[in-house]
C-alpha cells in the first residue's frame, strides 16, 4: 500500500493506482472528459488537474496519468486547480459549444464567459473515439492526422476505411456529437441552463472548506449567494 | 501502379520489413517520388503489419512528408517572426504572383512547389528563402525574379 496525503487526509492507495483512481476511491469527484475506465489514459483534456507538492514547488499534474506515490501531497480543489479547469472548459466551449457534456461542465464549474473566438468545430481532440476504435473494437479505422492547429481525427485519406465495421463505438463515446445542447445561441455561446454551482468559499479561502463540492452536492453556501 | 509496388517492395526489403524503420522507409519513398503515393502507403502498412491509419498519422505529422505530389523544385519561404517583420509575407506574395500558385500548391507543369515555414533558425540572414536546400539570405522582392529564373525550366534550343 502507498500512503499519501489527499486534501489533508492520510489515505492509502494500491500499487499501480493513479491519483484519479485514488481520489475517486475516496469519493472525490474529479471532473474528466477524455478519461474512460475501459480505455487507456490519454491526459489530453486537462480537466482532472490536481496540485501536488507544497509551497513554491507545487505544480499541476493530470491526475489520470500521475501514479500514486509514497508521501505525495495532493490537493484536488485549490484555487489554482479550479481556475485551470475553468480555463480548459472555457477553451473547450469555444471549440464545441453544441456539446451537452461540455456545457454541463461549464455550468457546474461556473464558467460564465467565453473570451475566445467560437469555432464550432465539433471536435475537441479528446481521442476517445480513436482509443475506443483501437482498444475496444479492435478496429483502427480512425486516428489522429496532421499536427498542431491542423490536427484532426479522420480515416485514411478521409475515405470510408476498410477496417471500419460501422459499429458506431466512436459516436457512442464521443462527448461532442452524441448529446447535443440546444441552449447556446449565436450571441451567447454559453448555455448555463441545466445547473449552476459555485463554491462561494473560494472567494474567502484558497481551498474548498468541505468535501461536499467533490461529491457533487455543494449546497447552502452557494444558494445563499 | 505496379511500378510503385515494386519500388516500395525493394525499399522494404532494404529495411528488412522492420516496423521500427517506418520513418526511414517513408523517407526513401519520399525521396524516390517527391511525395508519398497512396498505393505505396497502403502497401507499406500491409507489409509491415502496421495499421494504415498509423502510417498516415506518421506521414501527416512530419513536414518532410507530403501526400500531395510535389514539383521538381521546392521553394520554401520563411514566415517566422524575424523574417515576418523584415518582409517575409511580401516576398511570399511576390512568389505567389510569379508562380501563380498559392502556398502549399504545385505549378501545373509540376516544376515548382511553394511552401511556407515558421522558422528555419537562421534569423540573422532573414528574410530567408530556401530552394532545394539552397539558402537565399536577405531576400528582397527584386531578388525573387532571379531566384525563380535560376530554377525555371531550361528552354530547349531549337
Amino acid at each position: 500500500m502507498i500512503e499519501l496525503k489527499l486534501n489533508g487526509l492520510n489515505v492509502k492507495a494500491e500499487e499501480g493506482w493513479t491519483l484519479l483512481e485514488t481520489a475517486r476511491f475516496y469519493g472525490l469527484e474529479i471532473p474528466t472528459l477524455c478519461y474512460n475506465e475501459g480505455l487507456s489514459v490519454f491526459g489530453g483534456c486537462r480537466l482532472c488537474l490536481v496540485e501536488i507538492g507544497e509551497g513554491p514547488k507545487a505544480r499541476l499534474v493530470s491526475s489520470c496519468t500521475y501514479p500514486a506515490e509514497e508521501g505525495l501531497v495532493v490537493r484536488t480543489d485549490t484555487k489554482r486547480v479550479i481556475e485551470a479547469r475553468r480555463m480548459m472548459i472555457e477553451l473547450m466551449v469555444s471549440i464545441a459549444p453544441n456539446s451537452k457534456k461540455i456545457q454541463d461542465l461549464a455550468s457546474k464549474f461556473n464558467v460564465t464567459q467565453v473570451r475566445f473566438k467560437v469555432r464550432n468545430e465539433e471536435c475537441v481532440l479528446c481521442g476517445l473515439c480513436v482509443r475506443m476504435c483501437a482498444e475496444q473494437m479492435d478496429g483502427r479505422a480512425i486516428g489522429f492526422q496532421n499536427r498542431g492547429y491542423k490536427k484532426k481525427i479522420s480515416t485514411p485519406f478521409d475515405l470510408r476505411s476498410e477496417e471500419c465495421r460501422q459499429c458506431g463505438g466512436c459516436i457512442y463515446i464521443c462527448p461532442v456529437c452524441q448529446l447535443r445542447c440546444q441552449g447556446p445561441e449565436a450571441d451567447t455561446t454559453l448555455c448555463n441552463a441545466c445547473l449552476t454551482m459555485d463554491p462561494t468559499c473560494l472567494d474567502h479561502y484558497d481551498e474548498l472548506q468541505c468535501w461536499m463540492y467533490d461529491a457533487g452536492r455543494c449546497g447552502t453556501c452557494v444558494r445563499e449567494k | 501502379m505496379d511500378a510503385v509496388i515494386t519500388t516500395v517492395q525493394s525499399t522494404l526489403t532494404r529495411h528488412q520489413n522492420e516496423k521500427r524503420a517506418l520513418i526511414a522507409i517513408l523517407q526513401d519513398i519520399q525521396a524516390e517520388y517527391n511525395f508519398l503515393p497512396r498505393e505505396a502507403l497502403e502497401f507499406v502498412a500491409k507489409s509491415l503489419g502496421v495499421p494504415l491509419i498509423d502510417v498516415i498519422g506518421v506521414a501527416t505529422f512530419y513536414r518532410a512528408f507530403s501526400l500531395k505530389p510535389r514539383g521538381r523544385h521546392l521553394v520554401t519561404v520563411c514566415l517566422g517572426t524575424a523574417c515576418h517583420v523584415r518582409g517575409g509575407p511580401k516576398i511570399l506574395s511576390e512568389f505567389v504572383k510569379k508562380l501563380a500558385i498559392s502556398p502549399g500548391d504545385t505549378t501545373k507543369d509540376k516544376h515548382f512547389t511553394l511552401e511556407t515555414v515558421a522558422c528555419l533558425g537562421c534569423c540573422a540572414i532573414g528574410p530567408v528563402v530556401v530552394v532545394d536546400g539552397n539558402y537565399y539570405a536577405h531576400t528582397t522582392i527584386r531578388k525573387v525574379d532571379s531566384i525563380v529564373r535560376k530554377y525555371a525550366k531550361k528552354r530547349v534550343k531549337k
